[in-house]
This record gives structure tokens, sequence and C-alpha cells, in this order.
């Protein structure tokens, strides 16, 4: 039986005075592939920051890998893909080769420093998601599909035992999108990486992740793809027909 | 002149040799905080200097040990503002800017008016450098770029993404704190180079101009320190030869840079 790695009990998260995440309790085991989805606001990030201790919750408490969120120290098994292409700068004057790298930090210790080994795990990295042929040139002058992979390779060169992405797939054609999920989904059984992953594409994700949790502010359905789409809870929550379309993309 | 005759002078080797090293500081310093959208946080911090300077001169001691400590304050103050009291970066620095300057107004007048030790602060003077303050600088250069070396990747990791930086256990309120701190002593030091009205031009033009043709972070960093540096010793050459004021020099020299870089980008992509 797979341990747990996350335990969430019973959290809730408050923001401006309003409750953006309500009275939540699962558990995420280890090689789980999960698909977060839910409308926009519905707190996905709020829950994948509050996962990271980026936000302390108000009430309950969540564990990561035995750990109290709010002081991780585990960094080294987790590898995250902030939502935000904008975080950061397009033009900003680095590499793809040095901006892979910063995703060995978290294995660092003081002082920190990149060695000869780190370059392979780079290299493997780069090669992975097919970004070889351009790790010498600028993020900024790359394509957004191109920026994506390279800080998709930036979350895995560390072999994370926990990948959360946070809508990876928002600037990538569906052909790439589902290359990307594809790619996970690989990245899931060869190397045993439990996997959150935040998206708009319940029909896509459906077909690749083991479990989907719908959010709405709190969890509306935490099941498998084909229990989501028999789910007669999901069913009154969509109507019939918006739950078919959804259902039968995946057919 | 010959050069050599230029270089013979006591005060033109203390004054190259402070500038070098006080450039190579700004220049590192500066391609985080242009990077990072805080360029103003050298003027503002330099704002503040004003404060400092007119506080030292006020109750006779020597400006620069007390604008240093003054200034590092502030700047942590800044960050409090930004992080806690959730004002905007620009705001804050506004704000932390218009006090200084103001204390800085109130302390002269008190002190009977404007002097000309103020004056000299104001637009710099690098050729009147002392022995003293040469050491100063040099120390307090080192000490920044040990810091920038050592927290190389943690810094480089917060420039381009703190949220991921976050996720990597990196302590991102101490690196921020590290780098305001460090760039509050740079700027203290570069009053004297260029003066407290041109400090900021030391952080943003050798950095704007290492982004045109820089091919990486770490060449950003040594494209950015040369034109630093050499700005800064080209401008003192210059001063001393035309009896013009080195402060400005420096700065329209390293203007120039950014025009001839601008210039030789557009025609190589042509």
């Amino acid at each position: 039986m797979s341990a747990e790695i996350i335990i969430a009990n019973d959290v809730t998260v408050r923001y401006n005075s309003i409750d953006v995440l309500s009275n939540l309790s699962f558990t995420i085991k280890a090689g789980d592939y999960i698909g977060l989805v839910g409308p926009n606001g519905s707190g996905k990030s709020t829950l994948i920051r509050t996962i990271l201790g980026f936000l302390k919750p108000l009430k309950g408490d969540i564990y990561v890998f035995g750990e109290n969120s709010t002081e991780l120290t585990n960094w080294d098994k987790i590898g995250y893909l902030p939502q935000k292409m904008s975080f950061f700068n397009p033009n900003f004057p680095s590499n793809v080769e040095e901006i892979v790298a910063l995703g060995l930090l978290s294995k660092k210790n003081f002082p920190k420093k990149i060695n000869r080994q780190d370059r392979e795990a780079i290299d493997k990295a780069l090669e992975l998601l097919n970004i070889y042929d351009i790790r010498k040139k600028l993020i900024g002058d790359l394509s957004r599909g191109q920026q994506q992979r390279v800080l998709v390779a930036r979350t895995i060169v560390n072999e994370p035992e926990l990948l959360i992405l946070d809508e990876p797939t928002t600037a990538l054609d569906p052909e790439m999108r589902e290359h990307f999920f594809a790619m996970m989904e690989e990245f899931n059984s060869l190397k045993g990486a439990t996997i959150i992953l935040v998206t708009h594409d319940i029909g896509s994700i459906g077909r690749y992740a083991f479990k989907l949790m719908y959010l709405d502010k709190r969890i509306i359905f935490y099941g498998t793809f084909d229990e989501f789409c028999k789910s007669e809870k999901m069913t009154t929550y969509f109507s019939a027909s918006s739950q078919h379309i959804i259902c039968h993309k995946h057919d | 002149m010959e050069v050599i005759e230029f270089l013979s002078y006591e005060f033109i080797q203390r004054a190259l040799i402070a500038g070098s090293f006080i450039a190579l500081a700004c220049s590192l310093l500066g391609v985080q905080l242009v990077l990072r959208r805080l360029s103003l946080i050298g003027d503002g911090l330099s704002h503040v200097t004003f404060g400092g300077v007119a506080l030292g001169l006020v109750f006779g001691v020597y400006p620069i040990y007390i604008a240093i400590p003054f200034v590092i304050i502030c700047s942590l103050g800044i960050l409090q503002l930004i992080d806690r009291a959730k004002i905007y970066g620009d705001a804050a620095i506004g704000i932390v800017s218009s006090i200084g300057i103001a204390i800085g107004i109130l302390l002269a007048s008190l002190a009977g008016g404007f002097n000309i030790d103020l004056f000299s602060f104001l637009f710099g003077n690098i050729l009147a450098i002392s022995k003293t303050e040469v050491i100063i600088s040099i120390a307090l250069s080192a000490v920044v770029l040990g810091a920038i070396l050592i927290y190389y990747y943690e810094i480089f990791s917060i420039t381009f993404d703190e949220e991921f930086a976050k996720a990597s256990g990196i302590n991102t309120k101490r690196i921020n704190s590290i780098i305001v701190v460090l760039t509050a002593v740079t700027v203290v030091l570069t009053m004297k180079v260029v003066g407290i009205m041109l400090t900021s031009a030391l952080l943003i033009l050798p950095a704007v101009s290492a982004f045109q043709i820089a091919k990486g972070f770490k060449n950003s960093l040594l494209i950015s320190s040369v034109i630093a540096m050499l700005s800064v010793i080209s401008g003192i050459f210059l001063s001393f030869v035309l009896n013009l004021p080195t402060g400005a020099c420096i700065v329209v020299i390293n203007f120039l840079c950014l025009c001839m870089i601008f210039l030789f980008k557009k025609i190589s992509q042509k």
C-alpha cells in the first residue's frame, strides 16, 4: 500500500476576510497523478500555495512528506511550476541552461554551486523536453511553448518525488498540451513521481490522471474520471449536457 | 597630457582604485535591481543618504559613518513597507526617500543652511577622496562582491522567479534583505563617486547596456561590470583633462556606452 504524501485535515484558508477554501480534507498517495480542476477563482492555486506553505490555513493542517506545510524542509523532494508565465520577465538576460540549473538548488547546501554531475542532470532534462539544441538561447528569444518547456525542465531536473504544476499547459497549443499530459504520465509511471496538475481541460487530464479533484472553494468531487462522468452529483453541478460534453471528449 | 603623468598623481590613483571597486559593486547590484524593476531604489536610497549626510554634518561626525547605518535602516524600512503594509515597491521607495530628503533639508536648515561639504556630497568629488575613504570603499565593495559571489545562485533564482525560489527552499526574505542592505552600502559609497544626485545612473546604466548584448545572466553581470569600470576610469580621465565635474562625466560616458551598444545591436540585427 502506497504511503500518503499529502494529508489535509479540515483545511480552511481565509484571504481578505473571505474563505477561499473551506473545510478541505483529502489524502494524496505516493505515485498518484491528480488532476486539480475547477472554475476560475475556485481556489486551485490557493490550495497549491497552501500545500507549499506559502499560505497559512486559518483552520486545519496540511502535512507534506509528514511535515506540517508551514514548516516544510523537504524542498528537494518537491518540483513546483508556478502558475503565471508572467512571474518571470520574458526579456530576462538568461539562457535556457542557466534557468534549468535553478531547479537543482533545492538539493544544494550552502554555498550553492553547480558541478559537473549537475551538468549531466541538466542535459538529461533538456533532452527529455526536447530543448537541448536551444540550451544556449536566451529565454526571451523562444516561443511561449518553448519557454514553458524550459520551465518544466527546471521543475523536473532534480527528479522530484512530488511534482506540483499550476496550469502548465496554458501557453501550449492543443497538440503540445496532449504531448505534455502524456509526458507527465510517463514521468509518473517510469519515475514513480506523484503529480498534482492544475488545469481547466478536464477532458484531456481525465484521460491521463488517476484521479480528478474538482474544487469550488470546497471539494465538489474527488475520484476517477469514470466516476466523475457517472457522478449524479456532477450532473447536478454541471447539467447533463455539460457533463456529457466533458466526458464525450474522453471517449 | 601623457597617460603616465596622469597616473602619477596620487589623488588620481586613489580615485581610480576606489572608483573601480565601487563601480564593480554598483554594476553587479544594478543587474538584480533593474531586472526586479527596483531600479529606483538606488535613487530613493541616495535621497535618504542626503538625510544621513546632513545628520553627520550637524553632529560633526564623518558623514559616511552616519549615512551607512541610517541608509541600511531605511532600506530595510522599504522592505517592511512592501511586505507588511502591502504598499507597492515604487510607493514605498517614494515615501522613504522623501522623508530622507525632508530630514536632510530640516537638519541643513537647523545647522544654518547648506555649506560646501553638503554640496560635495550632492554632486560627488572622487578626485578629493582620502586614503581612509579609499580603504573604506575597497573594504565595503569587497563585502558586496563577496556576498554576491556566495549567494549568486540564490540571488539569480529570486531575480528570475521569486515564487519558484521559495519552493526551492531559498529564504527569499533573507536574500531580499541582503540585497537591499548591500544596495544601501553601495549607494552611500557611490555618493563619493558621482554624488547623491547621480547615484542611480551608476546602478542602472551599465546593467541596461549589458542587457542589450548579454547571452546569459552571468554574461550580463560580466558585461555590466566592464562597462561600469571603464566608464568610471574614462570619466575620471576626461574630467581631469577637460576640467569638468567627474560625476557628470562618468554618467555621460555611461549613457554614450548605452547608445553605442544599442546602435551596434540594431546594425548587427539588420
